[in-house]
């Protein structure tokens, strides 16, 4: 089966085209570097996405978060939830873990508040 | 008197400072409206900015405190909440801020790095009504992501640009219901892989050669009709398609903010409206440089950064009177080439110029010619308008000629 997929990693986004066999890719054309190779590889088994989004801070503003690490597509929402019902303590650095170990990632701060 | 008034704090405004502080000048003074340093960066939250300077992605506020940070360890000065009011031709700056009141400074050098607005919607001239419930996608996300509001629920978004597609990712995480990105041309102006991870990644359509032609509701948006438009951009009045909606985001094009460059006496690109500037990013007023999207709208912020830094650097060896031979060389475009950054040459040094294309082209060389004659040419699988493109020039190709042409030529 032959899979066409636009890469995510980088702004120059590749078209790829994947050559998958029993679940299992066999081939990837159209990659510039090798990260290209290893999105596309992942995005046919398991895709996997970054995350960002706000939370709500004790003192009702919003800090910027993100996961440190992709965490799987379809979790994108379970995880939204847990963040959208969790608040945040002043103050806040760049890089403070807010939430820990949220399918398989942390929840870290990106702005100091 | 002040060596070096930067107007601006953004990705160009402090990347632009650190260079010349970098290059020796301390005395330097940074002008920002808002109350926080930073420019737009502070409410694009998504990920993406930083691959090509940092060789991560970081997110748009880590972006700008990477800057931040650096202006504070160098203890470079700059004034929060200051409206900078004019700026006239002989380096005088007039602004204003609650401390200092109306306040004026002369400077040596001044860098022009306000960045650009959204087109509004009372550009594009949609019949219907005036309701609540219609924001430009900045002003959108600027509520979601700085203020905790969600602008509404049902939303259609006309505009592929980036800002487009990343607020209707964040709008469908935030639990709203993105119905439609339209778009004008049959292209999207936005990267690929924000057409990706922002629309397709949630099922969202993208109906290219779509407009919005009408807009309901009294109070509050209630829906919009869109068409399909002909080759002409015309709608086409069959293809009408009623979408329930309370709200419209526009992304419709991003404009440099160049009413301070224009009462400097500064002269603007029609194609840009930008300035028109050399490879030192040097306007036609000796003295004021510009950079970052008030010279021409970026894709990238990292570009910002690059093209910041050559005009910080320059205009530092220009408050240290360094004069280098000057030459005169023009840069025109054949029109599939839209435009080049700089536009114009005036010293005898290697230059990267960087310009967009008017429409997709496949298979293309963008080849430079000389006095008639062929000088440089570079091979491009594909380029498009939302993508801007670069080539280095070296400087053997500026000598013995005042005009070079940009063409690009089918292969």
């Amino acid at each position: 089966m032959k899979r066409e997929l636009t890469c995510i990693i980088c702004p120059i986004g590749c078209s790829l085209e994947v050559e998958i066999e029993d679940g299992v890719v066999k081939s990837v054309k159209g990659n510039t570097c090798i990260r290209g190779k290893k999105y596309a590889e992942t995005e046919c088994t398991a895709p996997m996405r970054t995350v960002t989004t706000t939370m709500k801070c004790d003192d009702g503003s919003v800090v910027p978060v993100k996961t440190d690490a992709p965490i799987p597509k379809e979790k994108m929402f379970e995880l939204m939830e847990i963040v959208n019902n969790s608040v945040a303590h002043l103050p806040i650095s760049v890089g403070d873990v807010i939430i820990e170990n949220v399918f398989g990632c942390n929840i870290v701060a990106t702005k100091n508040m | 008197m002040t060596d070096l008034v930067i107007v601006g704090s953004g990705p160009a405004g402090m990347s632009a400072a650190i260079a010349a502080y970098e290059a020796g000048i301390r005395d330097i003074l940074i002008l920002e409206r808002d109350n926080r340093l930073g420019g737009i960066l502070g409410q694009c939250i998504h990920n993406g900015f930083g691959l090509h300077r940092f060789g991560e992605e970081l997110t748009g506020p880590e972006y700008a405190w990477r800057y931040e940070e650096k202006v504070r360890a160098m203890n470079i000065p700059f004034k929060l909440g200051t409206m900078v009011l004019d700026i006239s031709e002989d380096k005088v700056i007039t602004a204003t801020n609650e401390e200092d009141g109306i306040f004026q400074i002369k400077a040596k050098a001044i860098i022009l790095a306000m960045g650009c607005r959204e087109r509004s919607k009372g550009a594009l001239n949609i019949a219907g009504t005036r309701p609540a419930g219609i924001f430009s996608a900045g002003t959108a996300q600027k509520f979601v992501n700085i203020e905790g509001y969600m602008p509404g629920k049902n939303v259609v978004i006309l505009g592929s640009g980036d800002i487009g597609l990343i607020m209707a990712r964040r709008m469908t995480l935030e639990g709203a219901k993105v119905h439609a990105v339209c778009e004008l041309m049959p292209y999207s102006g936005g990267l690929a892989r924000n057409i990706e991870q922002c629309l397709n990644d949630f099922g969202i359509p993208l109906k290219l050669s779509h407009t919005v032609v009408e807009i309901h509701g009294k109070e509050r948006l209630t829906g919009v009709t869109i068409a399909k438009v002909d080759e002409n951009r015309r709608p086409i009045p069959e293809t009408k398609e009623y979408i329930t909606c309370d709200t419209l985001l526009l992304s419709v094009g991003l404009i440099p903010e160049n009413e301070l460059s224009k009462s400097a006496g500064v002269s603007l690109d029609r194609v840009t409206s930008g300035a028109i500037v050399d490879q030192d990013r040097q306007t036609n007023i000796e003295g004021i440089y510009a950079c970052g999207n008030v010279l021409h709208v970026h894709d990238l912020v990292d570009y910002v950064s690059e093209e910041a830094e050559i005009a910080g650097k320059s205009a530092a060896a220009y408050i240290r009177g360094e004069k280098a031979e000057s030459i005169s060389v023009g840069i025109k475009t054949d029109g599939k080439i839209r435009y080049t950054v700089p536009q114009k040459i005036t010293q005898n040094k290697d230059v990267n110029v960087y310009f967009r294309v008017s429409d997709v082209f496949r298979n293309v060389t963008v080849a430079v010619y000389k006095n008639g004659e062929k000088v440089f040419t570079k091979k491009r699988p594909k380029v498009a308008p939302g993508e801007m493109e670069s080539v280095k020039l070296s400087c053997e190709i500026f000598s013995d000629c005042n005009e070079l042409e940009f063409r690009l030529e089918q292969n």
